[in-house]
């Protein structure tokens, strides 16, 4: 019962909070918007009994890269965009078909049994710290490894492209 | 009211995904498409997660690669973008034409 109003409250947040960060003009308030979708997406993390992740998508997602995107915003000093009065023909000739395709492939995976509609119970935690920090250093030891040499280069990278050219 | 089972948060993660591609789609500021970006990324981390319940851990730790490769992208682009920004005054996509000859 508190699982299902909590994955309700949650997701619906989520999902409202992506929506409107297209409906928005102005792209600072896209990017609070995409914050409110971080924040919502780590409780439902926690829901899944991810803590870990959860804890990460905080830090990382709606700490570090959210700050580097207002930042940015706030550089560049980047106003509405202008918008064509009438909507792309191409949008809506795929759009609407496309959306209906969605729903309908939404309700028949909903009614189906498979191996995913296990219920979710709340309160089973299995991605502690202690988990999976095991997992990363004894069997993804060398794709953390690789995974630190590439955020070196994207330093490098991002250093020598912000650099102003001699 | 109906239990929730792990199809429901795959349901959610196709929302975002369908949102975040939506968003490249149709708007023109870099900046929002490159969040949009971030979106569909988050999407695929809900499924990882969502599916390490039914299996084992390496979801989870699969979705933290994918968290770190979302700080690098990020990085990368937005510099990508202030070099360009330099270049031609304007953050809209359809602008961006310095490769075509």
């Amino acid at each position: 019962m508190l699982e299902t109003v909590l994955f309700l409250i949650f997701a619906a947040i989520c999902v409202g909070g992506a929506i409107n960060l297209l409906a928005q003009k102005h792209p600072i308030s896209s990017a609070l918007s995409l914050i409110v979708v971080m924040g919502s997406l780590a409780m439902v993390y926690l829901l899944l009994g991810a803590e870990f992740v959860a804890a990460v998508q905080i830090i990382i997602y709606a700490g570090a890269i959210m700050v580097l995107f207002v930042f940015v915003i706030m550089l560049l000093n980047a106003g509405e965009e202008e918008r064509s009065a009438t909507g792309s023909r191409v949008a809506m000739v795929l759009g609407v078909p496309g959306l209906l395709a969605a729903a309908v492939t939404t309700g028949w995976v909903l009614t189906r049994h498979g191996p995913a509609s296990t219920p979710v119970v709340l309160g089973e935690f299995h991605g502690s710290a202690h988990a999976i920090g095991r997992l990363l250093f004894h069997e993804f030891l060398l794709p953390f490894e690789v995974t630190s040499v590439l955020i070196l280069v994207a330093i490098m990278g991002a250093v020598v492209l912000a650099r102003r050219g001699e | 009211m109906a239990e929730i089972t792990t199809l429901h948060y795959l349901v959610v993660a196709a929302a975002l995904f369908l949102t975040g591609v939506i968003g490249v789609l149709t708007r023109r500021n870099v900046i929002i498409i490159l969040m949009s970006i971030e979106l569909i990324l988050n999407a695929v981390n809900l499924n990882l997660v969502a599916f390490s319940r039914l299996y084992n851990l390496h979801g989870q730790v699969f979705a933290i690669f994918i968290i770190a490769d979302a700080a690098a992208e990020a990085a990368i682009a937005l510099g990508i973008l202030i070099a360009f920004f330099r270049n031609k005054e304007t953050v809209n996509m359809d602008e961006v034409d310095l490769l075509k000859w």
